[in-house]
């Protein structure tokens, strides 16, 4: 196990640098320098400020001199300053949004996870019913829908037509002045519709991921031995053949912690959730390229650790990884 | 089923300067918003122009952008794929170190940076699109070169005296196709979804041009008043992609003989 891990572990650190060398590749697609973008768009900053910029992102110097001195700045967590009026570092926009994107994309997930691990189940215990053609159905519309329409309907039926719920940000203003528990309703309510959509497109992938682990774990001979020895469906299903159905849910598991953290730009955007896809959605809208590549490395960064974590969760939970 | 709403697609597409009851870009200042009625079937937009008319057009946008940046894709993809299962060694090392890296990068977050940099154009799209998801189709091909480079056939054509340029592109290459041909479906399908996600954000295809991402985004600003903004352009989006990932699936059934009924 620790030589897997280590071996693991070594495999980051090429995968990181080549992270940081396309993310700077990026940065150089630009035509002309990101500076003179950044002047032609607010003719007040003078040339000095243009000095003081040029000289910050070393733009004067050769390109692998850039390239270090960036990566040296990256390695302190130092992503340079906002190109925005406010001027705040990047660093600190994103530790204010981080927490409202994680919040909102854990309970998705757990919506998310909760829901389809029964109805891939099911779906795969009652083959062929109607449950599971009827599921089928869904899975097919749920991956097919794009999310922004799914969102679309839903405010136009809950929010316009019905007036049941508000259809955008988390707080209805004045939202102080009530007691907590107003409160608190009042951020359930404007959380119910992003939610929704958030867990539907991908409750969709996971339930038809699960019932076809099902499917595979049922026909094996383990599981004919448990019948075999008289234990209830039940035992059999719930505990022999789940477990080993869930196994590849881990590595599902993985490739959500990006999501969990750089949240998405269509929900975000069109439920004005203040979170990191709208952090980096403004950005992109007004070339703030500071934060563009702030988020777009760390972002990348997480993917990785990501699918790191999932790897040794997986090696943890099936013993015949480790020996590869 | 899939290859059947496919086929009508295509042909309503090709087909929309001839079928489109109206100029897709007239603008009526009189018809402003008008709900679905029998000169205009699937109503107006806020500048009064027909919906019906827009969609379209915008079907041919679509499915030009999907199928350019799944051709730019799958051409990446099977070349890295070939080079890497054939030669091996460092090669291969190399290459797949750096699809893992580009597999790092969040798909839509990577877009959108890349477009942050460069303007929007139905162009850049396409390449943009192209250029970030041709990594699923090299692991494919490279998986498929490992197994055929094995074959007998290939050290009979070795034998013969053919180069590696040839043995790759006419022995081992349309071997190597049937999985590409399903995960190119599925990834017009896909592309046609980015697309229409970009445009819907105001950076993919630029209004006057018509997409159906870019009518939603007028679905959008009108929610309140005029439903069928919302409702047609989206619908479309759902059967074009509903229709591409099953016509993947059938073909995957069909050249899969394990799934054969």
């Amino acid at each position: 196990m620790t030589t897997y891990l280590l071996k693991r572990i070594a495999m980051l650190v090429p995968l990181m640098l080549g992270i940081t060398l396309i993310t700077f590749t990026v940065i150089h697609l630009a035509p002309g320098e990101p500076v003179d973008m950044q002047m032609a768009m607010n003719p007040k900053v003078g040339k000095e400020a243009r000095e003081r910029l040029t000289k910050f992102y070393g733009l004067d110097k050769p390109l692998h001199e850039q390239y270090f001195t960036w990566l040296g700045r990256l390695a302190r967590l130092d992503l340079g300053r906002s190109f925005s009026s406010d001027n705040r570092p990047v660093l600190d926009k994103i530790k204010e949004r981080l927490p409202i994107t994680l919040s909102l994309n854990l309970v998705a997930l757990i919506i998310e996870f909760g829901l389809a691990i029964p109805i891939g189940v099911l779906a795969a215990l009652k083959r062929n019913s109607h449950f599971d053609k009827g599921t089928t159905v869904f899975v097919y519309l749920g991956i097919a829908m794009p999310n922004f329409w799914l969102a679309l309907l839903l405010m136009y039926l809950f929010g316009v037509k019905l007036s049941w719920l508000p259809i955008s940000n988390l707080h209805t203003l004045g939202y102080e002045s009530y007691s907590w528990v107003a409160q608190v309703w009042d951020l359930v309510k404007h959380l119910i519709l992003p939610l929704i959509v958030a867990s539907f497109g991908s409750l969709a992938g996971v339930s038809r991921y699960m019932r076809s682990g099902m499917l595979g774990v049922i026909g094996q001979d383990y599981i004919v031995t448990a019948r075999a020895k008289g234990l209830s469906e039940r035992v059999v299903i719930w505990k022999h053949a789940l477990r080993n159905a869930l196994l590849p849910l881990v590595t599902l598991l993985g490739f959500s912690v990006p999501g969990l953290i750089g949240g998405s730009v269509i929900i975000e955007t069109i439920f004005s959730i203040p979170g990191m896809g709208q952090l980096f959605y403004q950005g992109v809208m007004s070339r703030d390229y500071p934060v563009v590549m702030g988020i777009l490395v760390i972002g990348a960064f997480l993917t990785l650790l990501g699918n790191l974590l999932a790897d040794i969760g997986y090696a943890f939970a099936d013993p015949r990884v480790r020996l590869r | 089923m899939g290859i059947s709403v496919v086929s009508i697609l295509l042909l309503l597409a090709l087909l929309a300067p001839i079928i489109s009851p109206y100029n897709p870009t007239e603008i009526h200042a009189v018809h402003v918003l008008s709900p679905p009625n029998w000169s205009h079937w699937c109503g107006t937009d806020e500048l009064g122009r027909d919906v019906l008319s827009r969609m379209l057009y915008g079907a041919r946008i679509s499915l030009m952008v999907g199928f350019v940046a799944i051709g730019i894709a799958v051409t990446i993809g099977s070349l890295v794929g070939l080079a890497s299962g054939y030669y091996g060694g460092w090669v291969d090392t190399l290459l797949m170190r750096f699809v893992d890296v580009m597999l790092c990068f969040p798909t839509f977050f990577l877009i959108l940076a890349v477009i942050a940099f460069l303007s929007p154009s139905i162009w850049i799209i396409m390449a943009v699109i192209g250029l970030t998801g041709w990594m699923g189709v090299a692991r494919l091909v490279r998986a498929e070169v490992l197994v055929i480079r094995e074959m007998d056939y290939i050290l009979a054509a070795r034998c013969i005296g053919c180069s590696d340029l040839r043995i790759i592109l006419r022995h081992i290459l349309p071997n190597a196709l049937s999985p590409v041909l399903v995960a190119a479906t599925l990834g017009v399908a896909g592309a046609i979804l980015t697309e229409s996600a970009l445009s819907f954000l105001g950076i993919g295809v630029q209004p006057p041009t018509p997409s159906w991402g870019n009518i939603l985004t007028s679905g959008k600003d009108y929610i309140e008043f005029a439903w069928w903004l919302s409702l047609f352009p989206g619908l479309a989006i759902l059967v074009t992609v509903l229709a591409y990932n099953l016509l993947g699936e059938g073909i995957r059934d069909a050249l899969d003989p394990r799934t054969m009924k």
